[in-house]
Parts: C-alpha cells; structure tokens; sequence
C-alpha cells in the first residue's frame, strides 16, 4: 500500500496502490492525510492499481470525505475494479461519495 | 549519546579483591560519574556480589574479576541469573588467559576486558554492555505491552462469541442456524435472533469496519440498539433507520456497520427485510436452483444520519432456505489470492440443496475453509441461515 500525489492546478490527484485493510488502513490514513492540503479545492483518489480494499480502508474514505466535506473541497474516487466497485454499491456509499470510471471523468466532474 | 543515555544514570558493580582497583576506577572515569553517566558500586568478591545485586536493584550491570576468595568470578556469572537475570556480566580476566575467558562467555558473561586495564576500552565496553540491557529492557516491555494487548483482545474475542445465540428454537414451521468463525484479530460480526410479537421472529446479521476491540466495542453497541429498535420498529426498515440515527451521534471516528434485518412470519411465510449496505441474502430453493435477494439500496450505518432504510417484501415457499451471510465469506482468500466471490458461494448450494438449516451453514463455513487451506483469514466469517420447513 502507498499513496502518489500529483497536483494539476488546485486538483490533487492521489493514486493508491496495492490492498488496503486493517494491517495498514492507519498508515494508508495518515499518508492521505499527508498528501492533502489546505490549498486544495478538489481531491482525486485514484483507484486504478488498488487490487482490494477492507472496512478498515472504507472508513478511512469515509473519515477523508467527511472532513473534506465539511472544508469545502470536492472529494471524488475514480477507476476502481469490478470488486471494489461492488463493495462501494453494496454499502451504499457510493451515495455519499461521487465514483467516475476514469481519471479523466473524474477531473471533468470536479472541473478541472 | 542518544536521549536516554544523557538522561538515565547507569550503576555498574564493579567486583574484585584488589583495593587498588576501585580508587584508579573513580579516578578514571571521574568525567562519566561527575556527569551523572556512570555510578560505581564495588564488591569484594562474589559473594558480596550477590549480595548487592539482591538488595539493589538499580545496578545495571556487573564488571567482575576472575580470581577471588569466597566466591570466584566464574561462579559468579552462574548464580547472576538467579538473583537479577536481566543483568549482563563483563569479566576482567588476565591477559591471554582463554581458557577462563572462554569458560566466561560460556556462562554467559556479555564480554570480557584484560588486564592490565585499557580504559578508553572498557568505556566502549560497557557502553556496548549498558546499550544491550537497554534494547533487552524495551524488547521485554513490548513483549509485556503484547502480552495486555493479547489478552484485551481474548477478552473481546470471548465476548464477541458468548452474544451470539447457540440454541435455535425447534420447531415444525421453520429451523434456524447460525455460526461465526473469528479471524484471528478480533473481528466485529454478528447475528442475532429475536422473538417477536405474534410469533414473528427478528434475524439479523452484520459486520463492523475494521478490527481489535474498537470494531468489538461498535459491535456490542449495534447489537444493544438493534434489539431494542426490532421490538419497538414498525418493520425492518424502520429498525435500521432508528440504530442508524443512534449510531451517528457522537461518531467522530467513523465506525459503520453493515446490516441485514429481516422479519419472518412463520404463518405466512413472509420474509421482509432490509438491508444496512450489506450482502443481500441468499435463497436456495428446494430444486436447487439459487436465488440473490433485490437490495434495498441501504447504507452502512453510522455514516449518514437521517438516511431512510427501505424495506422489500419476499414470499418463502416450503423448503426455501435463506442464507445470510457476512464479506468474510465472499472475501475469503486461498493460496492463489484469488476471492472466493459469489459465484462459488451459489455453486456450493446449486443442483445440491442443504438437508437442513445446519447443513446449509456448515457448508457455508466449509466452503470458505475449504477454499482458503493454510492461508490465513482476516475477517470473521459468519452465517445465519432460516429455512421453511414443508
């Protein structure tokens, strides 16, 4: 598990890698906290090369959209596989949180 | 010189016959004791040595001469262990004599210096010595830390099995069954079977984000609001709309659960349920044909309050058997790392339906026992199955 920032104007695109569960959803929150700052108006997660993700991981999501929420900032996910997809689906928190197929939708979608 | 070193003040028993030995030491590593690095305590032979290490214990280590009347420094290293086995023994023994020096290290002393004394050698070497019993004190008070945390999370894992019920009623019109395999941590599912009024009965199944006794402490508070909510709540949507509310007041860590509540009526038949964001549940007909409930379209709960859980309906014909279950099932992992999904899940049941509500959920256990071999599972895995009887 790791977490690549690039920015793109005030866009942050983050590309997480690897599985994300309990034996690293810490670290995978505060690397995400790490890459996120104040100056950013819209934040990308990049699903692409993530192979699996736990509870322990959605919470984090979870944690990152709620205070980015209440900052302001556009928080969306984007170019998961076909599992992760479903469990975003099946716990409902594809209602809370905006998931695009691709990066480029993605950018689109928060405007940039 | 890290922080602890600076800090922390070392004693070092220094043992030998020869008065000459303690004035020359004093007065060689003045600069260390002036500031508070070194403390010199001294003993005449090993039996005062013994002595001192049982009255004292803040000595950190032992400087020893061989050659001693009472007790010899030989002997000494072997009764160290019984009166202070954390304390790591250097021995000063004459120049070139290895077969001592050998003998020494065989019963365990850390290192040895020769004589004539080289002292810018022995402070390298009992920095060496006092470095060691530092990283042998901090790798013993993890290894207790370990041990509390061990423990904690034995307690959590027991409680987690004795809420679960283990006696399901028995009777003409339906069965029930249900099991929870652990994970190794401590996971947070359950289930759960409620009586209802005009012979209702609740079922309910669920999974708490992530691990240890925080996902244990979610789970017990899910299950308490549950089982008042399903006595009070006009139907399963209801229920979870009411626990969904609860749970989010003060969640600032963002602990949700997946739910699946559902109500069965064994005069009708009738099955309705709503599901919190979970896996919907399973049916296996009686000709072995399977079916995969609609989903409510619900959310994990605790992450949005106010949201309103749907509730569907669906009829059960005699020999239908439901088969709720938790991700650990369909996210279970084999050697290959491939998940065990779905589709395996219905392969097991197709073209070959459970006798009973039992069979149906130790097949489900099997399965994903069968499927991960020695791969070692990180989530519970957890059935709860109904069957209507003919």
């Amino acid at each position: 598990m790791g977490i690549n920032a690039e920015r793109a104007g005030g866009t942050l695109i983050a590309r997480a890698d690897g599985r994300i569960d309990s034996s690293n959803s810490r670290e995978f929150h505060s690397d995400l906290e790490a890459v996120i700052t104040d100056s950013d108006t819209s934040v990308v997660l990049d699903f692409e090369d993530v192979a699996y993700i736990s509870s322990a991981g959605m919470r984090v999501i979870l944690l990152a959209a709620k205070s980015l929420q209440q900052s302001g900032t556009d928080f969306v996910l984007c170019s998961m596989n076909d599992s992760i997809r479903e469990v975003f689906k099946i716990s409902g928190f594809d209602k809370i949180i905006p998931i695009h197929s691709s990066q480029a939708e993605a950018l689109s979608a928060v405007g940039a | 010189m890290t922080d602890t070193e600076s800090r922390q003040k070392h004693k070092i028993l220094v043992v030998d016959d020869e008065p000459d030995l303690e004035p020359l030491m004093l007065q060689r590593m003045r600069r260390y004791i002036r500031t508070g690095v070194y403390e010199f305590v001294f003993a005449r032979n090993g039996v005062e040595a013994l002595e001192a290490l049982d009255m004292d214990e803040s000595i950190d280590m032992v400087l020893s001469d061989i050659n001693m009347p009472k007790m010899d420094g030989l002997t000494l290293l072997e009764r160290i262990p019984d009166v202070a086995p954390d304390i790591r023994a250097v021995i000063i023994s004459a120049y070139g004599d290895m077969k001592n020096i050998r003998i020494a290290m065989n019963r365990g002393a850390f290192d040895f210096v020769t004589k004539p004394v080289d002292f810018d050698d022995l402070k390298f070497t009992i920095d060496r010595t006092l470095q060691h019993i530092r990283e042998w004190k901090d790798a013993l008070s993890a290894r207790d830390k370990l041990v509390v945390l061990q423990n904690e999370l034995n307690v959590a894992s027991m409680m987690q099995q004795s809420i679960l019920p283990n006696k399901f009623a028995r009777n003409n019109d339906y069965k029930l069954f249900g099991t929870m395999q652990p994970a190794r941590n401590v996971g947070g599912d359950f289930f759960d079977v409620m009586g209802l009024s005009d012979g209702k009965v609740g079922l309910a199944i669920a999974d708490v984000s992530g691990k240890g006794v925080p996902a244990a402490l979610f789970m017990m508070s899910s299950r308490t609001l549950l089982k008042g909510a399903a006595m009070r709540a006009d139907g399963p949507g209801e229920a979870l709309s009411e626990v969904n509310d609860v749970l989010n007041e003060d969640n600032d860590a963002c602990m949700f659960v997946t739910m699946i509540y559902a109500v069965y009526d064994p005069a009708t038949g009738n099955l309705t349920y709503a599901d919190g964001g979970h896996d919907p549940p399973l049916v296996v007909h009686a000709d072995g044909t399977t079916t995969q409930l609609p989903v409510t379209e619900g959310l994990a709960l605790g992450v949005l309050p106010g949201f309103d859980y749907n509730q569907y309906s669906h009829q059960l014909a005699p020999g239908d058997t439901v088969v709720l279950y938790t991700d650990g099932v369909t996210e279970a992992i084999n050697s290959e790392e491939e998940q065990l999904g779905l589709h395996r899940l219905r392969e097991a049941f197709e073209q070959n339906p459970p006798r009973d509500a039992e069979d149906a959920g130790h097949r489900v256990i099997d399965l994903v026992n069968d499927f991960a071999g020695d791969v070692p599972q990180f989530d519970d895995t957890t059935c709860l199955v109904l069957r209507r009887e003919n």
